[in-house]
């Protein structure tokens, strides 16, 4: 472990901002794409069975 | 009938999961895989890249970003090829699937692409002391996004599928020449962007641990990819296909 302490850890040397966001950006990013795709994937599943009926 | 092939093995018919039909099924058992893997390998990635690996002697712990920065940026590039290779094979076979592909993949490579321009720009900001330049590295990957709009607006733009595929891939390929400058920006031009960190020629300019966490992370962004692009192929095979027929085989 690299860290002395989670306040440590959490301003990162000061560029806590900086990587904190990145890190967020990324995956906020790659979960809402998931989130998006499922989505769509009920969609066309919710209308799939409503042909069926 | 057995045709003369002169060998005794038995065949797999690749080509049978050239049909969408066939594919769809194949998409959805790899899935899972594909998910958990990723999530596993990003978890180690962060790991490293957060907890383990050391301080960096140059900038400090603002480094770090290179753990999704790198990444991210690859992806962009990579995907980019990929999608325009399935938009080539498909103009070539006139192969449906090899379309439904390439239009899967195009939203991923986009996000990347996003990703790779705004942690940069969060990168550039305390090191260069600005969020954009307009130096040949950030201005060919920000290209890169506009080729991504351009082909899903162009598919958008066109009523018949079949055109919009056939059009959207010219767009592909003509835009790969784009990935190469891209990637040879740093070398080609004088510009802020440092130079590769890894090459295939040389040495990596990084610490063992540092570089490990990368990779690793860089195979993890590699399974997301997979899972969330088979995913959507498979919205796509159902959107343009037949629908029934293939939940049931599900």
């Amino acid at each position: 472990m690299h860290w002395q302490s989670f306040s440590e850890f959490i301003s990162m040397g000061g560029y806590g901002f900086y990587v904190w966001g990145s890190f967020g950006v990324t995956f906020l990013a790659m979960g809402l794409e998931l989130w998006l795709v499922n989505k769509r994937r009920q969609r066309i599943s919710q209308a799939v069975k409503q042909e069926a009926i | 009938m057995e045709t003369n092939t002169g060998t005794n093995r038995p065949r797999i018919n690749w080509l049978k999961y050239a049909s969408p039909k066939t594919f769809y099924p194949l998409a959805g058992k790899l899935i899972p895989w594909c998910a958990v893997s990723a999530a596993v390998l990003i978890a180690y990635g962060l790991y490293i890249g957060l907890l383990v690996a050391p301080t960096d002697f140059q900038q400090g712990e603002g480094y770090r970003i290179i753990f999704v920065h790198v990444p991210a940026a690859w992806f962009s590039m990579f995907l980019y090829l990929l999608m325009a290779m399935y938009a080539g094979l498909g103009l070539v076979l006139n192969a449906r699937l090899s379309y439904m592909m390439a239009t899967a993949i195009a939203p991923t490579g986009a996000m990347f692409t996003l990703i790779a321009l705004v942690t940069g720009s969060l990168w550039g900001k305390p090191m260069w002391g600005a969020w954009w330049v307009w130096d040949a590295r950030l201005t060919s990957e920000l290209i890169l996004l506009f080729l991504y709009i351009g082909y899903f607006s162009l598919q958008a733009a066109i009523d018949d599928k079949n055109r919009a595929d056939k059009a959207s891939a010219v767009l592909a390929l003509v835009g790969a020449i784009n990935v190469p400058i891209i990637y040879f920006s740093v070398k080609w031009w004088n510009t802020l962007h440092q130079g590769a960190s890894v090459s295939l020629t040389q040495a990596p300019a990084m610490a063992a641990i540092m570089l490990k966490g990368m990779l690793i992370m860089a195979v993890g962004f590699w399974l997301y990819s997979i899972a969330v692009i088979l995913m959507r192929v498979r919205c796509e095979i159902l959107e343009r296909d037949s629908k029934t027929a293939m939940i049931r085989q599900d």
